[in-house]
């Protein structure tokens, strides 16, 4: 295996150059950082507009907001009125969305690589020209409040998911959801919106991502073009959000109707950059993969086929936040189990990693699928771009994602032992558990005939 | 579970993941290797000349056991994908709906020498891929692997014997069962899976199609291993299977890839035709949900695959609510009205006729406008149809917008495994352009009039009772 290893990093190496190409680096006069990443392999381009803005700026009160603001950013500029930005786009055989993350919030397009200039200037436009309509926000306020009753007051795991960060965090802005709270939505103004735009659209605070058929002095220059004559401003500083030490595990126990019970728990954790050694974090990433790299990883080999105490358990860690953030553990029992045993049986799987040393087989057998990953990556020009664009966003910069097989080869299983010891412990850890309470549901009612109306055979 | 990520427009994805456009993202493959500079001045030159773009270059021939292939070389990375499509999904288990599917999960719970312990192991410790999934029509299993030939070797190998070889051991089989079972309860919590499986119902009746390839509560425990093992010596044979392989080996070791994973298949036969979907009267179904919104699925039958109005209703539903926030749907009950998050329509064509759907969800107490303003808005595209510019942009979108869909291995190999499904010819990404072109406002007015009826369809609301 240790020679297939190799065989496969130096296969690697060898890819060819369009398919690994490198970034290029470039930074605009007015402070907006420029990446290009050339991908020959078909006549398409992704373009993605990356603002260092995200639930994790948000102050009490306006949770929420840059969500909503995202949303906003399609009802129309100076120059295209509401709705005008995706029409010109989709006539173009485009597809494009945006999305908001607790550190981010990004804007992109996909299309055929002639029609890359037009949306550059589509983005340009709207980074200073927003034009906020009191009647178009009372509409869409509305929609994203339905935005939130889909994925979190009508889906049970959605709202465990939002109740244990609520208690997990005690200071740190990962606390709030990244749609926000009901009562913030309620209570957005239309000023509110303006001054979160003013503050945090500016080129020194964006970032533009291009992955595709392209040549990176072009997209360059295209981006001179486009983006070169927009005002910076101040970006303000954000103030330290640190975590303070937790003393203690925190328990929630949610109670929405629902039919299967739920377990979500989390150890705070230390991200790239703020680790106390540069290792931690890569030796909890191979820690995440021990226990759930695939069907042959620990939590699918002992507590779903082994015990069969779970139908399904999950581990999971992001070395790659602003702010430090959690490894994250999940189960649903089985018929006969509770979440109780679940959970039991997910902190003995932890007391075994800080208790034994993992097998040699089992690291290898993740920087295996780490660097066929990256191979498999490679077949999604979006991908590559998002891996980009959030490790830029939140201050690692790109060059982060060439070191990672390097970083996770270096790991041994004394650190990983090491990181189990210092950070999966009782004290750092929160639970939150879903207990289904009775959904009362009611037979169908027909209001007009549909079983008895049915014609032919 | 982790990172939160939410979006402005409604990502409303792959209802049967292999319609026509679902796709996104990636890579057309050209042929043979090329300089750099050559390759970046082709592609500046297509560039330039605004081309409408051919699609990849598809090889199709049968195994000696009769399972037809689908092959495009694509050599820039050094991977390979590879899904073998078998017309085994839940239209065959109408007696004991749940069957397909959970045949199909077994497949990578242990086959030949290896139990599903020493199955996963083999695979990840090479960084293979090995999937599996099941729809109404298809049951198929996927492998993605690196070209390197040790490793290649242990994929083909390893999905041979999955295919062939399945244990079903008897623990597998009550694992699987229950995860299923959890599955459906867990399905049944969110109001939209309950409506969508209402409308299915509704719609279908007694045809194979109208219940969930997930299955029932009653019909999983009655599952018998017996019933597994004849499912699958029925349904997993060469002459129902379709092979789709995408990647940077040349058309012998294609060839090879082909014999490898069905050549000691039993030849078999193709699974029979399924019955025609009976025509249904209209209603309206509404059920009770613990949930702070209502959702609404109105819809009738649609159209099959090889549906002579197959352009014309599908260029026309992309105007009506398939454009996303850029269609008539999403302008009248989002943009305007600001009801709801996510709303759209898409026709499903399956291997007999899939539904046509218009879905919204709103808070409770907007159910009834929303559900009108839909109503009106299909009735009066019915009757007036696209205008001149709606349906312009929308072919634009559609054409424009072909060189994406067919970008990423992953994407290729969808389509030919949809295209070898379905039967159709090898021409057929090549053709869509044209054919999309050709669409006329006449065409979608007519198809639309004759095929949908806006008074007739069934409407199932299923949300809370404040509505």
């Amino acid at each position: 295996m240790s020679r297939l290893t190799q065989q496969l990093l130096t296969l690697l190496l060898l890819l060819p150059l369009a398919a690994v190409a490198k970034v290029s680096e470039y930074t605009l006069d007015n402070g907006m950082k420029v990446l290009v990443k050339p991908d020959r392999r078909a006549p398409v381009v992704v373009s993605q507009v990356w603002y260092k803005v995200g639930s994790s700026y948000e102050p009490k009160g306006l949770t929420g907001i840059s969500h909503a603001l995202e949303h906003m950013m399609f009802k129309g500029t100076e120059k295209y009125g509401p709705g005008e930005f995706s029409r010109i786009v989709s006539a173009l055989g485009g597809n494009e969305n945006a999305f908001t993350g607790r550190d981010y919030t990004a804007y992109f397009e996909t299309l055929s690589v002639q029609h890359l200039e037009r949306a550059l200037e589509l983005e340009a436009d709207r980074m200073r020209s927003l034009v906020l309509d009191g009647d178009e926000f009372l509409k869409e306020i509305e929609v994203v409040k339905e935005e939130r009753r889909l994925r979190t007051e009508d889906k049970p795991t959605g709202r465990v998911y939002e109740q244990f960060s609520a208690v997990a965090w005690r200071a740190s802005p990962y606390q709030n959801p990244v749609i926000g709270w009901m009562h913030d939505l309620d209570n957005m103004t239309l000023d509110d919106l303006a001054a979160w735009y003013r503050k945090w659209y500016a080129p020194n605070n964006a970032t533009l991502v291009v992955v595709g058929d392209v040549d990176p002095r072009e997209v360059l220059e295209l981006a001179r073009k486009h983006f070169g004559s927009l005002p910076e401003s101040d970006i303000p500083a954000l103030k330290p959000a640190d975590e303070p030490e937790q003393f203690g595990e925190t328990r929630v126990d949610v109670k929405v109707p629902a039919k299967q019970p739920y377990v979500l728990m989390g150890y705070k954790t230390p991200i790239v950059g703020s680790a106390g050694e540069e290792w931690e974090p890569h030796a909890l990433t191979v820690l995440a993969n021990v226990l759930d790299g695939g069907d042959s990883a620990r939590l699918s080999r002992e507590l779903v086929r082994g015990s069969g105490i779970a139908a399904s358990a999950g581990a999971d860690y992001g070395s790659y936040s602003r702010l430090p953030g959690m490894f994250l553990l999940s189960g649903t029992p089985t018929d006969g189990h509770s979440v109780a045993e679940v959970e039991t049986a997910l902190r003995d799987m932890i007391r075994g990693m800080r208790e034994t040393l993992i097998d040699e087989a089992e690291l290898k057998r993740i920087i295996t699928q780490a660097v066929a990953g990256k191979v498999f990556e490679a077949d999604s020009l979006f991908a590559q771009a998002m891996e980009i664009g959030v490790l830029e966003t939140i201050g690692l910069g790109w060059r982060v994602a060439d070191a990672e097989i390097d970083a996770l080869k270096a790991v041994t299983p004394e650190q990983v032992r090491t990181v189990a010891q210092r950070y999966l412990v009782d004290e750092n850890l929160t639970v939150a558990t879903l207990t289904p309470l009775p959904m009362e549901q009611r037979a169908p009612r027909a209001s007009s005939a549909v079983a008895g109306g049915r014609h032919g055979s | 579970m982790a990172a939160e990520l939410i979006t402005a427009g409604a990502v409303h994805q792959a209802r049967q993941p292999l319609d026509a456009f679902t796709g996104q993202l990636g890579l057309r493959p050209l042929n043979g290797k090329r300089g750099l500079l050559a390759w970046a001045m082709l592609a500046v030159v297509l560039a330039w000349c605004g081309l409408a773009e051919a699609g990849p270059k598809i090889e199709s021939w049968q195994t000696e056991r009769g399972s037809k292939v689908l092959f495009v070389n694509a050599p820039d990375l050094p991977m390979v994908d590879v899904r073998v499509v078998f017309d085994a999904g839940s239209a065959r288990d109408i007696k004991l709906p749940g069957l397909a599917r959970i045949t199909n999960s077994l497949l990578t719970e242990g086959a030949g020498d290896w139990d599903a312990n020493a199955l996963a192991l083999r695979v990840e410790e090479r960084g293979i891929i090995l999937g599996n999934g099941s729809l109404r029509d298809m049951a198929w299993v996927s492998v993605r692997s690196l070209t390197d030939p040790e490793v290649l070797e242990v994929a083909l190998d390893t999905t041979a014997v999955v295919l062939k070889s399945p244990r079903f051991d008897t623990d597998a089989v009550e694992r699987v069962r229950q995860q299923l079972q959890i599955g459906l309860r867990s399905s049944l919590q969110s109001p939209s899976s309950v409506a969508k499986r209402r409308f299915f119902h509704t719609l279908y009746a007694d045809h194979p199609y109208a219940h969930d390839p997930g299955g029932e509560e009653v019909s999983l425990a009655d599952i018998s291993v017996e019933d597994i093992k004849r499912f699958h010596r029925r349904y997993y044979v060469a002459a129902n299977a379709v092979i789709a392989i995408v990647g940077a080996v040349d058309r012998a070791q294609a060839e090879q890839i082909a014999e490898r994973l069905t050549g000691e298949l039993p030849t078999g036969q193709h699974a029979p035709a399924l019955p025609e979907v009976p025509p249904v009267s209209g209603g309206e179904l509404r059920e009770s949900f613990p949930s702070s919104q209502s959702h609404i699925y109105v819809g009738q039958s649609g159209m099959a695959r090889h549906d002579p109005d197959y352009f014309a209703l599908y260029v026309g539903n992309h105007v009506l609510g398939g454009g996303g926030l850029v269609s008539t749907l999403g302008e009248e009950v989002r943009n305007k009205r600001g009801l709801s998050y996510s709303v759209y329509s898409y026709f499903s064509p399956m291997r007999m006729e899939g539904p046509f759907l218009m879905v919204a969800q709103t808070k409770n107490d907007q159910a009834e406008q929303a559900l009108e303003v839909m109503r009106e808005t299909l009735a009066r595209f019915i009757e007036q149809g696209p205008d001149g510019k709606e349906l312009e942009e929308a072919k634009q979108n559609l054409i424009g917008g072909f060189p994406l869909r067919i970008s990423s291995n992953s994407q290729i190999v969808e389509y030919l495994s949809m295209m070898g499904f379905y039967d159709y010819p090898l021409d057929w990404l090549d053709s869509l352009p044209a054919k999309l072109e050709a669409v006329t406002a006449e065409q979608v007015r007519d198809a639309f009039g004759r095929r949908i009826n806006a008074a007739a369809g069934i409407a199932v609301i299923v949300g809370g009772s404040s509505g």
